[in-house]
């Protein structure tokens, strides 16, 4: 770990969105599962996902990005027309 | 340059104001409201482009002054007792996010019972914040350290506080040089400093330093305000050149050949002069040392003074209580036992609350000095002028 | 040095008094101080303030316990508020009233001269409210003489804004006309 001559003062972080770096997808138990025919492009899970993992593309449609993705099911619960499922991780 | 009868609190308006801050934010207490009245009487009438920041308390009146110092502007706050307590957690991040605020602190006591008077309690409290501490002797001396600790914050990335009496300076009307604005300007210019809270930087400030980084972000501030040692010196020899008066971290008075010393901060001290100079003429050996610079604390300085002392008096106007000794007491005898002599030290705490300070109480604390000298044994702490 | 003592009553402008005789007395080139014992600022409270004045730089920065000279802004408060204590022997007392010097003497017993003045009437007169303080100064600049009437008429007209500074002006000037000397002959 760096010295305390090498962390920059004031305790800043001089590299801007540099949690992208961080991947989550280890902590997982259940992962969501989108299905595109049940969605209606609300927006909920998006808005309700907690690490920003729900990526909205261009065409308004959502899918999931694993990388970030906890598996907490936040988005499961958000969504009125059960369009996410949970589903195990396959050889935990 | 003009020859003016200024009161301090004025002084370090003006002084401000010549310093051409960007922001200020304060909110108003006694002894301290003088200084930020006239300073928004300038910002009001257009002769100071700055800021004015209208807050409802000193928490939030720190607070403003740290988001601005981080974008680089030259930033004032003012303020006494009550209101540096409620600063108490957010000096602490003026310090480590190594903001450059400059804080008039005019010394007032602290409650209960509710007094507006001077002593040393508010900025005593407040040592191990981690910002450079200053003291001054005189209006001039409030209007020099003020434009002296622009500069000083700007190189080091630390807070500097100046701390002036209550009424004793804030309140008194004497003679101040008042330099030519322009000449202010050359020592300290406008340039914009180093703007941390940039969109285009997008640097996260104020952030969670877990165990694994808190205490090397703690250390970072020891280290800066150790080098801040070089930086206050050079300050004060360029200060010297442009303005013709020079400070050090401390000023001494008779001291080259003295037996007994008394030390002091503050004001006070130069009533102690007449009193060494008219005890000098009944042939006593005494001798003052004021300290200027609180932190970092002027432990060398003190020590070159101390050659062939005998004894030491140190005039606390604050309490430490419970504790081994006052807080300028405690600071001196740590400094001694570095240097390897062993000299007897007598603590005294007067001027609490506004209480006086006479010549006769100096006399008496010289003549105490001088008992424990010859004794070679100090006595427990002396409370001068306490009604027993 | 000269030390002075200033006994008022909050409102009346004791503490400015005290600051215009110094920014005088610096203005003409000498050193001097002006503080106040701040209280609890009440109109109508006694209030104390002092000046200073000195050939060189003052380093003295208690309160004044001997002056050499007392102005008194307020007649009432000579019944019973120590205006005369600690006054230097062959000391001065400036003083608001409609009596003679002379009547004061008890009052001030070590003072080699007394000065009186109807500051009040003078201050209704000119200003058309009751703030002694710059009528007063007109008394004290007659029986002392530390500074010249012209630099005080420069202080006010920096001090207050127009007409303001003219009125009290004529005030200074009204007082030092009227102003009654008692004189035992003594150092000033």
């Amino acid at each position: 770990m760096k010295s305390w001559k090498e962390l920059p003062i004031g305790a800043m972080i001089i590299e801007p969105g540099n949690s992208i770096e961080y991947n989550v997808a280890q902590w997982r138990v259940f992962r969501p599962v989108l299905d595109k025919n049940k969605c209606t492009k609300c927006g909920l899970c998006w808005i309700f996902c907690p690490e920003g993992a729900i990526v909205r593309n261009e065409d308004e449609s959502y899918e999931v990005n694993l990388s970030f993705c906890k598996g907490c099911g936040i988005c499961q619960r958000s969504c009125n027309v059960k369009a996410i499922t949970m589903i195990k991780e396959e050889g935990l | 340059m003009k020859r003016v009868a200024l009161s301090g609190n004025y002084a370090v308006a003006y002084a401000v104001k010549m310093a051409d801050v960007d922001v200020i934010a304060a909110y108003p207490i006694t002894p301290q409201t003088p200084i930020v009245e006239k300073l928004s009487e300038f910002v009001a009438d257009g002769l100071l482009d700055a800021e004015y920041i209208n807050v409802e308390s000193e928490h939030s009146a720190l607070s403003a002054c740290i988001g601005s110092s981080l974008t680089g502007a030259r930033t004032f706050t003012a303020t006494s007792s009550q209101g540096l307590a409620y600063m108490h957690e957010v000096l602490f991040m003026a310090s480590s996010l190594r903001t450059s605020i400059v804080m008039a602190n005019v010394n007032r006591a602290l409650s209960h019972p509710l007094n507006i008077w001077n002593d040393h309690s508010d900025a005593m409290a407040e040592r191990d914040v981690g910002w450079i501490q200053f003291w001054v002797n005189s209006v001039q001396e409030a209007f020099d350290a003020t434009i002296q600790a622009f500069k000083i914050a700007e190189e080091v990335l630390l807070p500097v506080m100046i701390n002036l009496d209550g009424f004793i300076l804030s309140h008194i009307n004497e003679v101040l040089i008042l330099p030519d604005e322009e000449l202010v300007r050359e020592f300290i210019p406008s340039k914009p400093l180093f703007n941390r809270l940039s969109p285009k930087l997008a640097y996260t400030i104020g952030v969670v330093g877990p165990p694994e980084y808190y205490y090397e972000m703690r250390y970072q501030i020891i280290d800066a305000i150790e080098r801040s040692r070089k930086n206050i010196n050079e300050v004060n020899r360029e200060f010297g050149e442009l303005f013709g008066r020079t400070y050090g971290n401390i000023s001494t008075y008779m001291m080259e050949d003295a037996d007994y010393a008394l030390i002091t901060m503050g004001a006070v001290s130069s009533t102690a002069k007449i009193v060494v100079d008219s005890l000098r003429k009944e042939g006593e050996k005494v001798g003052l040392i004021s300290i200027r610079c609180f932190r970092p604390f002027p432990k060398n300085d003190i020590i070159e003074v101390f050659e062939d002392v005998k004894s030491i008096g140190v005039l606390d106007r604050a309490l430490t209580p419970g504790g081994i000794g006052h807080p300028l007491f405690t600071e001196i005898v740590t400094t001694l036992y570095d240097s390897s002599k062993i000299i007897p030290v007598q603590s005294f705490v007067g001027g609490l609350g506004g209480r006086d300070i006479t010549i006769d109480d100096f006399k008496q604390m010289y003549k105490i000095i001088k008992d424990v000298g010859l004794s070679g044994r100090r006595k427990p702490c002396i409370y001068i002028g306490l009604r027993e | 040095m000269l030390e002075i003592r200033w006994h008022g009553r909050g409102g009346q402008g004791v503490v400015t008094a005290a600051e215009i005789l110094a920014t005088a007395v610096v203005n003409e080139g000498k050193y001097a101080q002006a503080f106040a014992a701040f209280g609890p600022e009440r109109r109508g409270a006694p209030v104390l303030a002092f000046t200073r004045i000195n050939d060189n730089e003052i380093l003295l920065r208690t309160q004044i316990y001997e002056p050499d000279i007392v102005v008194v802004l307020d007649k009432s408060l000579c019944n019973d508020n120590g205006v005369g204590r600690g006054l230097k022997k062959n000391g001065i007392a400036v003083v608001n009233t409609s009596s003679s010097p002379e009547v004061l003497l008890n009052i001030f017993p070590n003072a080699s001269k007394i000065a009186t003045v109807d500051a009040t009437r003078i201050a209704i007169e000119k200003l058309g409210v009751p703030v002694t303080n710059t009528a007063i100064l007109g008394a004290l600049i007659r029986a002392t003489r530390i500074v010249k009437i012209e630099t005080i008429e420069n202080v006010l007209k920096e001090k207050f804004k127009g007409v303001l500074a003219e009125k009290n002006f004529n005030a200074v000037k009204e007082a030092y006309e009227r102003t009654l000397i008692f004189d035992r002959g003594g150092l000033l």
